[in-house]
């Protein structure tokens, strides 16, 4: 009996979830769960409904929900450090929302003040998953603006962590005003060139200065403004003792502004301000294409946006809410249902459950007992219990995972190898050509000298980079792969060696595979275990009871129902004993194996075991075949080896797989990896891979929400798309190629000019043609081949 | 023939203005969502069936 699920068509009206078997029926409408239908009726009685006519079912699962998650904002201390602006009448605050991401989404919580009186105003900032909300504190506090948002789908996250992101949004802003100053300035310089092209001085050449000398200013802000970048760029990287590609551009900018200004002042030519112009505009635009950035993910988070904002501390009987940076030693904090424990701590109550899913990925539980030592970043499950802090927040044992020093070298791409030697030999050229001018005709040498200097900047060369990677950053964006920057596409490409996590990365963290190791269970066996495990909320209880499938249990009677935490259920029905769980309730036949199992008796009778396996991924086997044939594949997992033979299944037969693995462990094996010089790719999901993700030249975390929690990492990958590794990978290395062809390209126009220039015939007309039409060919090669590899690989 | 260069700057203060207007609408952070106001104009006001239903739900 391996896959008797439910097969029912029926889906939530709010959520959109499968509902199970014992699902709610409200007002003709189908809920998977009583938070749904709460949801529901909360806008109907608002008369919001039209939320659910904008989309079909757009709502989150209410599955699990707590209380008192936000009463922490009732501390002053703590609104201060949230609030935009605060006076006596109205307060303004800005929410992280991680659900938002529809537009009925959007149109319910800019009603907002249709739920809640005292709400002034919402408005949603969609790309940042933000909400910012107008209030009058005097009617609604933050707490319970808080909860109601908590309460219609829409929790938010509040966190310690500053917005990061702010720093970024300005350069952002930086970029695009010099963006929009090149494109004018081109625009105008372009239209004033126009007539020169067509030969002024026959026509009106009284109007010749004034033209020039307009286009003359017109360059001035995009030298002075939009190209200081690479002026910048270029000087840091001499002072460092290395060309980088900036180098060859800010000479040629130079050697350009310099001529030309000489031209228009001694008034013996009309300069090569168009080129000068558009080369800048060019080159920022690709600045700005490369640029794409995630702004409702986030790359950069550590331990402080997995940790509340504060928690509840308990002092001379009293329970004040702490700021978790404030806490200190000894503090005894009160953790409830659903929260995280934020420093290493000692349980003084009897027993808690600590649900480590952030930490190791593992979805179930964990039972400690009074006196246990309580590791930072377990969420509590259940019942509310009592800590003494042992460690400060920042020295707790998974925090220090962050403090450790990383420091990675920095890696030269691709392209500053290339311009090292292009700058040099340009440099020669331009002398030589120069030396014979010199011997032939003197009065040709610097024009020549700053010819070539000019028609060699590699404005192409410099293009090919941002527009192949950007191109490449947008297919993975399409396919739910989305990675920091640019430069994580170049180190992919010298990937050799990957290692995965296991649980939450290859499998999935919810779902389990269930069997039953006995003889075979009669019908009524089966209505009797159903109707006994219908009353417990416990996770396996869960995926037993939708594996057995649906029965009608209506003739049995459930007598008494007793669930024993961190043991299992006592039931009677019908006048018969059930016991349901762990080894622990009954004196066991058989030895305790590392799998995760089940064990039913009947009476006294010893029936068998169900015993759960973890799901994995789909499409998991044939990805490690195809990544086995060009990739060292290794496993890193933090559980024990039970599953090690179904693992061996997947991976090549010489792969090595590591169990137990702590955190730190992880980190040396990723530090060990790379003492051979192999650059190693890491994929993990939890905290506890956080150190490793760090440390491997390329960290990927998997996730199954990708606007959800997700460790500091290179990139963020959507679990469902895992199975595509290998086509990220080739399209990576194919990108290389595609960078090269276009470096050939760029160096075929090159030299066509450097012909002209050397030659002394480049007139403003040449290099105002060939410089843009060689950026726009290797634009136009660099994006569609990439498009057209990507939908080879079916990307 | 001088009416060509009143011509011309009145095009470049033109294109400056709109380049200004350009500037104001990056700094007050029109780029910034380029999502939610596509939709927003969308929604459609509806009258509101009951006015006292409000106050029973938001008291739970």
């Amino acid at each position: 009996m391996k896959q008797a699920e439910v097969v029912q068509k029926l889906s939530c009206y709010h959520c959109g979830e499968p509902c199970k078997d014992e699902h709610l029926i409200f007002e003709e409408k189908d809920f998977c769960c009583h938070g749904c239908q709460t949801v529901y009726q909360i806008l109907d009685e608002n008369d919001l409904c039209q939320y659910y006519d904008l989309e079909t079912t757009p709502g989150f699962t209410q599955a699990q929900k707590s209380k008192g998650l936000f009463d922490y904002l009732s501390s002053q201390e703590v609104r201060a450090q949230l609030l935009d602006f605060a006076s006596e009448e109205q307060e303004r605050v800005t929410l992280f929302i991680p659900n938002i991401h529809c537009s009925s989404c959007i149109w319910l919580l800019e009603h907002l003040e249709r739920l809640q009186e005292g709400i002034v105003k919402s408005e949603v900032n969609f790309n940042k998953r933000k909400v910012s909300i107008a209030y009058d504190p005097r009617i609604v506090p933050l707490q319970n603006i808080a909860e109601l948002l908590d309460r219609i789908g829409y929790p938010p996250l509040i966190n310690l962590e500053k917005d990061e992101a702010e720093n970024e949004k300005s350069y952002d802003k930086k970029l695009l005003i010099k963006l929009g100053v090149a494109g004018f300035c081109f625009g105008n310089v372009m239209l004033l060139s126009f007539p020169e092209y067509l030969g002024f001085e026959t026509v009106e050449p009284q109007y010749q200065q004034i033209f020039r000398w307009l286009s003359a200013m017109m360059a001035l802000p995009v030298l002075f403004y939009s190209a200081s970048d690479y002026f910048i760029s270029a000087f840091k990287s001499l002072r460092q003792k290395f060309i980088n590609i900036d180098v060859p551009i800010a000479l040629g900018v130079v050697t350009l502004a310099l001529r030309s200004y000489y031209e228009v002042l001694s008034q013996t030519g009309p300069g090569y301000f168009d080129s000068l112009v558009s080369l800048i505009f060019f080159l920022l635009i690709g600045k700005w294409f490369q640029q794409l950035t995630y702004r409702n993910l986030s790359f950069e988070r550590d331990y402080k946006s997995y940790f509340p904002l504060a928690v509840q501390r308990i002092k001379d009987n009293e329970q004040t809410p702490v700021l978790v940076k404030d806490i200190k030693k000894n503090d005894q904090l009160l953790i409830r249902n659903n929260e995280v424990i934020p420093a290493d701590s000692i349980l003084i109550d009897a027993v808690a459950n600590v649900d480590y899913s952030f930490v190791t990925g593992e979805a179930e539980p964990v039972q400690k007992s009074k006196g246990d030592m309580i590791y930072a970043g377990g969420r509590l499950v259940g019942k509310q219990a009592n800590f003494v802090v042992q460690k400060d927040v920042s020295q707790s044992y998974l925090t220090g995972l962050w403090n450790q020093n990383d420091e990675q070298k920095e890696q030269r791409t691709l392209i500053d190898q290339v311009s090292q030697y292009f700058t040099l030999v340009i440099i020669a050229v331009a002398t030589g050509s120069a030396l014979y001018w010199q011997f032939t005709d003197p009065s040709h040498t610097w024009l020549v000298f700053t010819a070539v200097l000019i028609v060699a900047c590699p404005c192409a060369l410099a293009l090919a980079t941002p527009f192949t990677l950007g191109s490449v950053m947008r297919v993975f964006a399409r396919n739910k792969f989305y990675v920091k920057s640019a430069e994580v596409v170049e180190k992919l490409q010298k990937i050799t060696t990957i290692i995965f996590d296991k649980t939450g990365t290859l499998t999935k963290s919810e779902a389990h595979d269930v069997s039953f190791v006995g003889e075979e269970l009669s019908q009524n066996e089966s209505k009797i275990l159903t109707l006994a495990l219908a009353s417990s909320t416990h996770p396996l209880s869960r995926n037993i009871l939708s594996n057995l499938g649906k029965k009608d249990a209506t003739t049995y009677q459930l007598e008494s129902f007793d669930e024993i935490p961190g043991k299992g259920i006592i039931a009677m029905v019908n006048g018969l004993e059930v016991r349901i769980g762990s080894a622990k309730l009954g004196e066991l036949p058989r030895k305790a194996s590392d799998q995760t199992s089940v064990h039913i008796w009947f009476g006294e009778k010893y029936r068998g075991q169900f015993i759960l396996q973890n799901t994995y991924r789909e499409g998991i086997k044939s990805l490690m075949a195809r990544l086995g044939k060009s990739f060292d594949l290794k496993l890193l997992s933090g559980d024990n080896s039970s599953e090690k033979q179904r693992l061996a299944g997947f991976f090549p037969a010489d792969s090595e797989m590591f169990f137990d693995q702590k955190p730190h462990d992880k980190l040396e094996r990723i530090k060990a990896e790379q003492a051979d010089l192999t650059n190693v790719m890491m994929l993990g999901d939890g905290l506890n891979d956080a150190g490793a993700l760090k440390q491997s030249n390329v960290g990927i975390a998997v996730s199954e929400n990708v606007s959800n929690f997700s460790p500091a990492s290179d990139g963020i990958l959507d679990a469902e798309e895992i199975k595509n590794l290998d086509k990220f990978q080739d399209l990576a290395r194919s990108a290389k190629k595609v960078v090269i062809w276009s470096f050939v390209i760029s160096f075929v126009y090159n030299v066509g000019g450097l012909s002209f220039a050397v030659a002394g015939l480049l007139t403003p007309l040449v290099a105002a043609i060939l410089m843009p039409l060689s950026s726009i060919t290797v634009v136009v090669f660099t994006t569609t081949a990439i498009q057209v590899l990507a939908r080879k690989n079916k990307l | 023939m001088s009416v060509i260069v009143i011509l011309i700057i009145t095009s470049i203060v033109v294109a400056a203005l709109f380049l200004g207007a350009f500037f104001w609408a990056v700094r007050s952070g029109q780029y910034d969502d380029t999502y939610s106001p596509s939709v927003r104009m969308l929604f459609e006001e509806k009258k509101k069936k009951e006015n006292d239903k409000k106050d029973r739900s938001t008291d739970q």
